[in-house]
């Protein structure tokens, strides 16, 4: 739940305006964006995502960075990454 | 992999810790509070202890949500969960959290229909698709996960869901540490500030801790250097006698903080009167609940709940541990009664709870032991 996930957008949904597809460790799964409405973000962009939400705009070698901390957690990261293939946000 | 290099060069390392030598006063002793379960993961995994020298003195903070969260909320939450029509949410960090009558696991294994999510969305939508049952999201966290929630109720109530409702246990982080520098069994010289949590209410709110209490903290990010860094800046800012707050992890980190997340806070929750922290008892101001206007998404309104406050179990000794006056291995049931496995107390629940990262990284040494043995 703490660990925040670095996504790439792949791409917009046209119904939802808040909501976007994003590919975490190819993981592919929609995610709320709601919250960096202000960031005009756009397809090939990098998100820190927590429990489905994205919660800052980061670079790409900070979610290089962040992804290589959380595979080295192990357990902790394979547990969240099971809760978001599991996640079906619409 | 390149990128990742520069956080975590072992090169560079050892630069940092020669500077962080350099810039203690002989003689003094420095005791910082690492403030987030994150850091204490971080310190304890790559052994950046053993990079300081000895009178500095990493101690670990109450910034587990899962740590914090007291025996009878728990209870209250498997009391919602016991109701037959009843669909139980929450987090996967909750499923072993122990309360007075069991945790999550127990009541799951009694028959209550309990459900883990990975997003509280994941929650509602599971209402939506089961309109004959009430479905309720257990909230946990600080205030990284807590916009999370608002937006999820102010979703439900656009859409018109009427059988959703949170049980918020949301807490903040800052009257936390304002208990914490207002507690005289500890002595700290500085903060290493939460990473997330920052993210959403920025630097500003800490500035009370330098201003008020004359002490610097330095928002960390999560990669050991990053930890190195700060506690470099924290001993720059004390040899120079500037009590301030700086911003380490300005790469995800805005200064101001994602104040689109702390409107929808604002609008969807009020401060609670008191809340209970498990070890910290109750701390007035400190945790939010469901404004009036959302009170038909309130599981606190909508069901009766026992609300009984429940003692710790008297062997453990979490609360010292979260304020950071025992470290894990001078718990007395550490290692012993106390495991990842068959917790007690919640410091050894969470992956990032002080307890279970230090005993998960095996750094229970011989001379820790000693230490113990003497205390």
């Amino acid at each position: 739940m703490c660990l925040g996930i670095p996504g790439e957008l792949v791409g917009t949904d046209e119904e939802h305006a808040d909501l976007a597809l994003v590919d975490v460790s190819g993981v592919r799964r929609r995610i709320n964006v709601g919250l960096l409405a202000d960031e005009d973000l756009k397809a090939g962009d990098w998100v820190l995502v927590h429990v489905g939400f994205a919660l800052s705009k980061i670079s790409e070698s900070e979610a290089q960075a962040v992804l290589d901390y959380l595979e080295g957690l192990g357990q902790a990261y394979d547990d969240e990454l099971d809760a978001l293939r599991q996640s079906d946000i619409s | 992999m390149r990128f990742v290099d520069e956080y975590r060069d072992a090169g560079k390392a050892r630069m940092l810790a020669a500077e962080i030598a350099s810039r203690c006063e002989p003689g003094r002793r420095y005791t910082f509070m690492e403030v987030c379960g994150g850091h204490t993961h971080t310190i304890y995994k790559h052994g950046l202890e053993d990079h300081l020298p000895e009178n500095v003195v990493l101690v670990h903070g109450p910034g587990c949500p899962v740590c914090v969260i007291p025996m009878g909320r728990v209870d209250d939450a498997i009391h919602i969960a016991s109701q037959p029509d009843v669909i139980m949410t929450s987090f996967g960090d909750m499923t072993r959290v122990p309360g007075g009558q069991g945790s999550f696991l127990d009541a799951k294994a009694a028959g209550a229909d309990i459900r883990m999510v990975y997003s509280p969305l994941d929650a509602l939508r599971i209402a939506q698709a089961n309109p004959d049952r009430r479905v309720v999201f257990m909230a946990i966290g600080f205030e990284t996960t807590a916009p999370s929630t608002a937006m999820t109720i102010l979703r439900a109530a656009a859409d018109g869901i009427r059988n959703f409702s949170v049980f918020c246990n949301h807490v903040m982080i800052i009257p936390a540490i304002k208990a914490i520098l207002d507690s005289p069994d500890l002595r700290l010289d500085g903060f290493i500030g939460p990473g997330h949590v920052s993210a959403v209410i920025g630097c500003e709110p800490y500035e009370f801790i330098a201003r008020d209490y004359g002490k610097p903290l330095v928002v960390a990010g999560f990669e050991p250097l990053d930890i190195l860094q700060s506690v470099h800046m924290l001993l720059g800012r004390l040899a120079s006698g500037r009590a301030e707050v700086a911003n380490q992890y300005a790469r995800v980190v805005p200064w101001q903080g994602n104040r689109t997340a702390m409107d929808v806070i604002r609008r969807v929750m009020r401060l609670r009167p008191h809340f209970e922290w498990r070890g910290l008892g109750f701390i007035s101001q400190s945790a939010l609940m469901l404004a009036d206007e959302y009170a038909a998404f309130d599981a606190e309104r909508i069901f009766e709940l026992p609300g009984v406050r429940v003692a710790d179990p008297k062997a453990c000794q979490c609360g010292e541990v979260l304020k950071g006056v025992l470290r894990p291995w001078e718990c007395k049931v550490f290692g012993t009664a106390c495991t990842p496995e068959t917790p007690i107390g919640t410091c050894m629940v969470s992956s990032e709870g002080a307890c279970a990262a230090y005993y998960n990284f095996g750094r229970f040494s011989r001379d820790r032991v000693r230490e113990a043995t003497r205390a």
